[in-house]
């Protein structure tokens, strides 16, 4: 049977719009426990880290200007910390890598 | 106040939006492969805000997945936000009103909330808001963008487009890395497992958005047992701007 694309994205939709304001309007009290006030601390450099490596070396046509994206927007990032200039490396270094092999 | 915040979250706003456009680019190209139009994906990325969500949403469409199908995948791949609510929740004003929630919970990722989190002591909702003003119409126009021009750009530049996207994600964690060796220990940790469990046969036919959620209850639960983060740590990053 042929799905409905429109009824796809209202599920998609709802389904992330619940995921995002649940915890947003039913967690209000302020959670004292240090474990999970640590713990929620920690989970987006996990979840950020993870989905960063190694999932960016197969995001380019070659595994190893993947890499280099990597060890420059790593170096940047390290340096500068500024948002853009660390993306932009990143894909300036896959353009001129993909050029040279 | 709120109007300055306001202006300072449009500020901050700015290059995340860039960086969306770009990743949001190569977004577009596989809406547009999964047989959407450039009004059908645009009008998704404008609802929903959320690259792997929407990335995994498009491969589903494509395969005519069924509805219930979409809604669990969906959740998975979107679970870490749950955990960024929850965060983001505690980092409010206790008194702040429900209408500014239910708008922060309209676009809770990765980026913003990156830099709302790194925010000294409670977070202003209009600074969010100014944020988001700036960060969602880059989204819609990259994706756009993506699906109406997108097949017209050379293979090699979509390719280095292509990893916009995790250049961010750095932006997040390498200066937080800097500051604090625990993070830099998290951060090396999560890499690795991160590549461990895609090579571990078990693990690796989990589909991607199931491992990132193993590895971060597993790990953050971790580090919260081992490193506790005490009160003045958590305040201790300073403005993004």
């Amino acid at each position: 049977m042929e799905h409905n694309v429109y009824l796809y994205i209202a599920v998609v939709a709802l389904v992330t719009y619940l995921i995002r304001v649940l915890p947003l309007t039913l967690i209000r009290r302020e959670i004292k426990n240090p474990f999970l006030r640590s713990f929620l601390y920690y989970v987006p450099y996990v979840t950020l880290a993870a989905m960063t490596f190694p999932a960016i070396l197969h995001a380019t046509d070659s595994l190893w200007s993947g890499l280099a994206a990597l060890v420059a927007g790593v170096l940047v990032a390290w340096f500068s910390g500024n948002l853009f200039l660390v993306a932009a490396s990143g894909c300036v270094v896959v353009f001129l890598v993909e050029l040279l092999l | 106040m709120n109007t300055k915040q306001f202006s300072r979250g449009l500020r901050v706003g700015v290059p995340i939006s860039l960086g969306y456009l770009a990743v949001s680019f190569t977004l577009g190209i596989t809406a547009k492969n999964a047989g959407l139009s450039a009004f059908q994906a645009t009008l998704t990325s404008l609802l929903v805000n959320a690259s792997a969500g929407q990335y995994a949403a498009f491969t589903m469409m494509a395969a005519q997945g069924g509805y219930w199908e979409i809604a669990i995948l969906e959740a998975v791949t979107n679970a870490r936000y749950i955990l960024m609510s929850c965060a983001l929740s505690q980092k409010l004003p206790a008194a702040s009103k429900l209408w500014h929630r239910l708008v922060i919970g309209f676009n809770v990722n990765d980026e913003i909330f990156g830099m709302a989190i790194a925010e000294q002591g409670k977070l202003n909702p209009f600074y969010y808001f100014g944020m988001m003003t700036v960060a969602m119409p880059g989204w819609a126009l990259g994706t756009f963008l993506g699906t109406s021009v997108g097949n017209v750009l050379p293979a090699n530049v979509v390719s280095a487009l292509s990893v916009g996207l995790y250049g961010m994600f750095l932006a997040v964690i390498i200066p937080a890395s800097r500051k604090s060796k625990v993070i830099l220990g998290v951060v090396v940790v999560s890499m690795a497992a991160s590549f461990a469990l895609e090579c571990i046969p078990l693990f690796a036919s989990l589909a991607s958005g199931t491992r990132i959620i193993l590895l971060t209850v597993v790990i953050a639960a971790g580090a919260a047992l081992l490193f506790p983060v005490k009160e003045e740590e958590k305040e201790g990053e300073g403005h993004g701007a």
